[in-house]
């Protein structure tokens, strides 16, 4: 996926995104102000989700068709947690996170065995294959799903039944996500990891063992998609099939590639479009699967660098023709 | 009895694995020639399989062509649908990262099964046996419906074909010669472009000619290529898409474990194909009859 990355100098992306995390964080404060909160927290939840997943597939290069697994995983944990053993919030999530860092270890450990379209061919069967698991062990509940879970109190202090406090709550958590991935991308851990993506052989010649660190990669995006998927859970309160199926392992591919694979801001405002568009769907006659496969088709064919991708090519292109 | 289980309960069982196992045999088949030679991963191919089964059942429902003609129509049909799209679409993606593909097939499944799930719902449709395959013989240890002995015979007629057509014909020859080097191929003045979109078509075509012949058993309904094209996933896998005849009998091997584990191990039948690629990736991880890591 390397040639759709675009590399804009440092100080144009930097620019940006300064700019934009300003302005990100003001909105974020002041949205359940104007906006439905829940409709926001949806938003961050999948924001996050998509972040994590470019993650493995911007930065490293793997694409992933099974992360369904670890996001709807981790809302069944959460949810099993707080809900049958009496979890706190706080608690509940760092369970969701973990499972879901779990079951990323074992999937990766077998993923990491082939490359390219393997690679998501084999993520894609495994994660259907925790989703049949779903369909029948017990703690899930089958096709009802977990329902009635408790978002109870965070560090017994800040009551989470109240819709602002438990909006900022998720801000705070899709905040510290945010933060973690970018801290990841901007390590030296996370320079091997483009040197993986860009030049695997190369990589290996330089003496990096690969392996490990694509099923670390591998594992950190799982931990950060069950974060994700945890605290849907709690927005929601519960936790269903529909966030293991393969459709949303397809939604978040989507979100990520319409963003722009590969920046840190596109997957945020990929799942943003995403989700408003299926809100907007939702009151239509319109089919949401047509809308997401027409949308994958068109991104593929004529977009492949994405909304923000295509911004940054277009200021660079702008900078190019009068040199500063 | 075999390990405690009536004969008849594990003959039917295995043969249910088989028919399941020749579809799979089918679809892997076609994954592995359009993969050979295009690099493209076809997500599309079971909404290809669904597209059949849809267009067998709407032709004998509004115009009343049946099975047979059916048989034949049917992967035609499919066939031009796939250069269509080859032609429009996939085409333009050769250059780029093959997981494009994968994406832009995808995208096109997607539309497929959201279109028919629109105006057909998610219930399956209903396709009758045709007159001469109906009824079934009593083998003494179990009794066969006819239609399901055509299927497993059809089905190694089918493959056998597409491995005779790849390996023995002047198109078998040309085409795996483009599967090794495509340049030096248009170099000796094959027309390799037009091979590409004659080989989706012939891999389209074979998904919608199983799904024809699938109709009859499963019921005809949207969502049945997206069910079918995780495990055909597998199935690839574990068989490596270096070889046709590979993803042939690893096709049947799988259909018939999976009839096994429902003899012993209900509870299992829907992951056992999971757990034998994941066994596989462990102790050979470019698959049974695979050459490429």
């Amino acid at each position: 996926m390397a040639e759709a990355t675009v590399q804009p100098s440092k100080t144009t992306a930097n620019r940006i995104e300064i700019v934009l995390i300003g302005l990100g964080v003001a909105a974020l404060l002041a949205l359940p102000f104007f906006v439905y909160p829940i409709f926001v927290m949806k938003m961050m939840c999948f924001a996050l989700f998509a972040c994590a997943f470019n993650l493995l597939l911007g930065y490293t290069g793997l694409l992933s068709f099974g992360h369904a697994a670890f996001f709807g995983g981790a809302a069944y944990f959460t949810a099993h947690a707080v809900k049958v053993w009496g979890f706190p919030p706080e608690i509940g999530i760092l369970t969701g996170v973990a499972g879901a860092a779990l079951l990323g270890l074992v999937i990766g450990f077998f993923a990491i065995r082939r490359q390219g379209i393997y690679f998501a061919m084999i993520t894609l069967a495994l994660s259907q294959m925790f989703f049949f698991f779903c369909v029948q062990a017990s703690f899930t509940g089958g096709e009802d799903g977990i329902q009635g879970v408790p978002r109870g109190t965070f560090l017994g202090v800040f009551d989470l039944q109240n819709e602002h406090t438990m909006y900022y709550f998720v801000a705070a958590n899709f905040l510290l996500g945010l933060f973690i991935v970018w801290r990841i991308v901007n390590s030296p851990f996370g320079l091997i990891l483009r040197s993986i993506r860009e030049n695997e052989s190369r990589a290996i010649s330089l003496g990096y063992s690969v392996q490990n660190y694509k099923l670390a990669a591998f594992v950190m995006s799982a931990a950060l998609a069950g974060l994700a998927g945890a605290i849907k859970a709690l927005v929601f309160q519960f936790a269903t099939l529909t966030d293991v199926a393969w459709q949303m392992s397809g939604e978040v591919i989507l979100m990520t590639l319409l963003g722009g694979i590969g920046t840190m801001a596109g997957p945020i405002f990929g799942a943003g479009f995403v989700v408003a568009l299926q809100n907007m769907l939702a009151t239509s006659d319109f089919p949401v699967t047509i809308a997401t496969g027409l949308i994958f088709m068109v991104c593929v064919l004529i977009f492949r660098r994405g909304i923000v991708g295509e911004i940054y090519a277009w200021l660079e292109r702008r900078r190019g023709e009068k040199p500063e | 009895m075999i390990f405690g289980i009536p004969i008849q309960a594990f003959a039917g069982q295995l043969l249910v694995g088989l028919i399941n196992g020749s579809f799979y045999a089918m679809l892997s088949l076609g994954l592995a020639i359009i993969f050979g030679l295009l690099r493209v991963i076809n997500f599309a191919h079971g909404a290809q399989y669904m597209l059949g089964a849809f267009i067998g059942y709407l032709i004998l429902a509004k115009l009343g062509i049946g099975y047979w003609p059916a048989l034949i129509l049917v992967p035609i049909a499919v066939g031009l649908f796939g250069i269509i799209v080859e032609r429009l679409a996939l085409s333009r993606l050769y250059e780029v990262d093959p997981l494009y593909g994968l994406l832009f097939t995808f995208g096109l499944a997607l539309v497929l099964e959201g279109v028919f799930r629109y105006i057909y719902g998610v219930s399956g449709n209903p396709y009758p046996v045709p007159p001469a395959l109906a009824g079934g013989v009593n083998l003494g240890f179990m009794f066969l419906p006819i239609y399901r002995g055509w299927i497993v015979v059809a089905s190694l007629i089918v493959c056998l074909g597409a491995w005779l057509l790849v390996e023995k014909t002047k198109f078998g020859s040309y085409l795996r010669a483009a599967t090794e080097n495509p340049k030096l191929v248009q170099a000796f003045g094959v027309n390799v472009p037009m091979l590409l979109t004659l080989t989706y078509g012939l891999g389209a075509g074979l998904a919608g000619l199983a799904g024809i012949m699938a109709a009859p058993v499963y019921q005809v309904s949207p969502l049945m290529g997206s069910n079918m094209i995780i495990i055909v996933f597998a199935v690839v896998v574990v068989g490596g898409m270096g070889s046709i005849l590979g993803a042939i009998l690893t096709g049947y091997m799988l259909g018939l474990a999976e009839g096994l584990t429902k003899v012993f191990y209900p509870e299992a039948s829907s992951i056992v194909i999971f757990v034998i690629m994941a066994i596989v990736l462990l102790i050979r991880p470019a698959g049974l009859f695979g050459k490429d890591a």
